[in-house]
């Protein structure tokens, strides 16, 4: 068993009490985004408040790059899972990077990887999608 | 035969696409406004207010261009808009004349892009024995480019084409191909193209994949390149000679539009809903349909995204973009030929100057100057540009009744 510190590699990822990723959601409109909020850009309002995201959705779009930036391990598969209505961005991963593994409109769910280890032995946590 | 609001190009010009390697931007951006003037019959003296575009420079084109081909004093305006960016400049030069601010405006883009290699994508790697810190709007302690999705323009635009597949089905590896297929054959005809070699389906899919479905030869080409156009108003131009009023072409809509917030706009950037919001706005604008359209240059940015701007500029029924390219009316000899300059996938893409480019191509087949690849009788037609994330040009462009 690891003893290892754990944060999330993203502010939007929850790793209590299970995965899950937490949205800022318009209290006027219901607009959901995950990034750190000035105001809704649908209506303008300045209140949110956090609401958990199902952990499970199906692949909506994805593309399998294989030809990326310098540092950014190929091939990977990128992809924009509707889960519940709410959609959001992740790779594809415990998953084959080929066109016969990974299909649109299919059924995936949240699972975490290690993205590494800083000096101070803290594991930065990330999150993907895998075939449910 | 012209309104004072009336808006015309009296003068175009497209420079060679490709790669330059002892000219620089500058060199470049004259060479097209000295083409577009001369195009036009007129000179800087005539001219009230320059719009210059070019992404990867220093942010002052429009002085540094001055310094070499006239400077008169006027307004200039340094415009950035991503992809969008030359025909940010037309606008500008667009919206300086229509206001009745001057009679006669100049727009440029300019770019030097051969050999950049891919677009959008990195970040900033940890170094191995830092601790962990948030940083950007997502608090994120790394990259997130290639961990959590794609920031890389191939990958980008491949998901908006599956997309499209997954809501409407018929859009497979094959189909984007076959899209790709088209446009190198049709840059052929193209002399000023980048690359203008036709390509089997079968060499298009099994090139080196950049991103599924796009391969190499189905995403824009990176090249030097520009483009310029000098605008007027309907007044002045009825004072221009004859020559000058028979050439000029009609600008029957002019529309910028930006990306209004769609539930997964801010997840993958929605291409979709400013274009649709545009050429509807374009074709009231111009009183004319897309049934009526002789040739369209859209933004083929990659073979993914030709097929969703087809049902976007409303070329064919919502959901019908497979048909429609599968019935070859998207051919130069089909119903409503799109890209028969090669698009960006074979013509190049040399960012700012794609937008003012693509009018340039229409212009030239309005005025029934297209040469070789000429589409007969070409009375009318549109040019689409996008630029993440996002803004989106439509132009409408008719040929003169003089």
């Amino acid at each position: 068993m690891s003893t290892a510190t754990q944060i999330p590699f993203v502010e939007y990822l929850r790793l209590e009490p299970t995965p899950h990723l937490v949205a800022n959601e318009c209290t006027s409109c219901g607009a959901r985004y995950f990034d750190r909020r000035n105001a809704c850009a649908a209506c303008f309002a300045t209140d949110f408040t956090p609401v958990d995201i199902p952990t499970e959705g199906v692949v909506r779009s994805f593309s399998i790059v294989t030809f990326a930036a310098p540092g950014v391990e190929v091939p990977f598969v990128a992809a924009v899972i509707d889960c519940g209505g709410t959609s959001v961005r992740a790779n594809i991963i415990n998953c084959p990077p080929d066109p016969e593994h990974v299909s649109l409109g299919m059924n995936v769910r949240l699972a975490t990887t290690v993205v590494g280890t800083d000096s101070a032995g803290v594991e930065a946590v990330n999150y993907g999608f895998e075939p449910a | 035969m012209s309104r004072s609001d009336d808006i015309w190009i009296l003068g175009i010009h497209m420079t060679k696409f490709g790669k330059h390697p002892n000219l620089d931007v500058v060199d470049l951006g004259a060479e097209a406004i000295q083409g577009a003037l001369a195009d036009a019959g007129v000179t800087m003296a005539d001219i009230g207010i320059l719009a210059a575009g070019n992404l990867l420079g220093s942010g002052s084109i429009a002085q540094q261009l001055q310094k070499q081909v006239g400077q008169t004093g006027i307004p200039a305006y340094n415009v950035s808009n991503a992809c969008a960016t030359g025909a940010t400049a037309l606008r500008t030069a667009i919206m300086a004349v229509k206001a009745g601010e001057v009679d006669m405006g100049l727009a440029v883009g300019v770019e030097k892009l051969a050999g950049a290699g891919l677009l959008g994508a990195g970040g900033r790697a940890k170094a191995d024995n830092d601790e962990w810190e948030r940083n950007g709007r997502f608090g994120a302690v790394g990259p997130v480019d290639g961990r959590i999705g794609t920031e890389s323009m191939p990958g980008v635009f491949a998901q908006i084409g599956m997309e499209y597949g997954h809501k409407y089905g018929g859009a497979d590896f094959e189909l984007f191909a076959k899209i790709s297929e088209k446009n190198h054959a049709h840059s052929t005809l193209n002399p000023l193209a980048a690359y203008n070699k036709a390509m089997s389906l079968e060499q298009i899919m099994n090139d080196v994949m950049i991103a599924y479905p796009n391969t190499r030869p189905m995403c824009s080409a990176n090249c030097d390149g520009a483009a310029a156009a000098v605008v007027i108003n309907g007044e002045k131009l009825k004072t221009l000679s004859l020559e000058q009023q028979r050439r000029a072409v009609k600008v029957s809509a002019s529309i910028l539009t930006s990306d209004p917030w769609q539930e997964a706009c801010q997840v993958l950037p929605d291409v979709n809903t400013l274009t649709r919001s545009a050429a509807r706005q374009a074709y009231e604008q111009a009183g004319v349909g897309p049934q009526d359209l002789n040739l369209v240059e859209l933004h083929d940015c990659f073979a993914t995204a030709e097929l969703v701007h087809y049902d976007n500029l409303m070329l064919c029924e919502e959901g019908g973009a497979v048909d429609f390219f599968e019935s070859g009316a998207a051919h130069r000899d089909g119903r409503l030929p799109v890209n028969v300059s090669g698009g960006l996938q074979s013509k190049g893409h040399p960012i700012s100057a794609t937008g003012i480019a693509n009018i340039w191509e229409v212009c030239q087949h309005v005025r029934g100057e297209a040469r070789d690849r000429q589409i007969e009788g070409a009375k009318v037609g549109l040019a689409h540009v996008i630029g993440l994330a996002s803004a989106c040009g439509v132009h409408i462009l008719e040929r003169s009744a003089a």
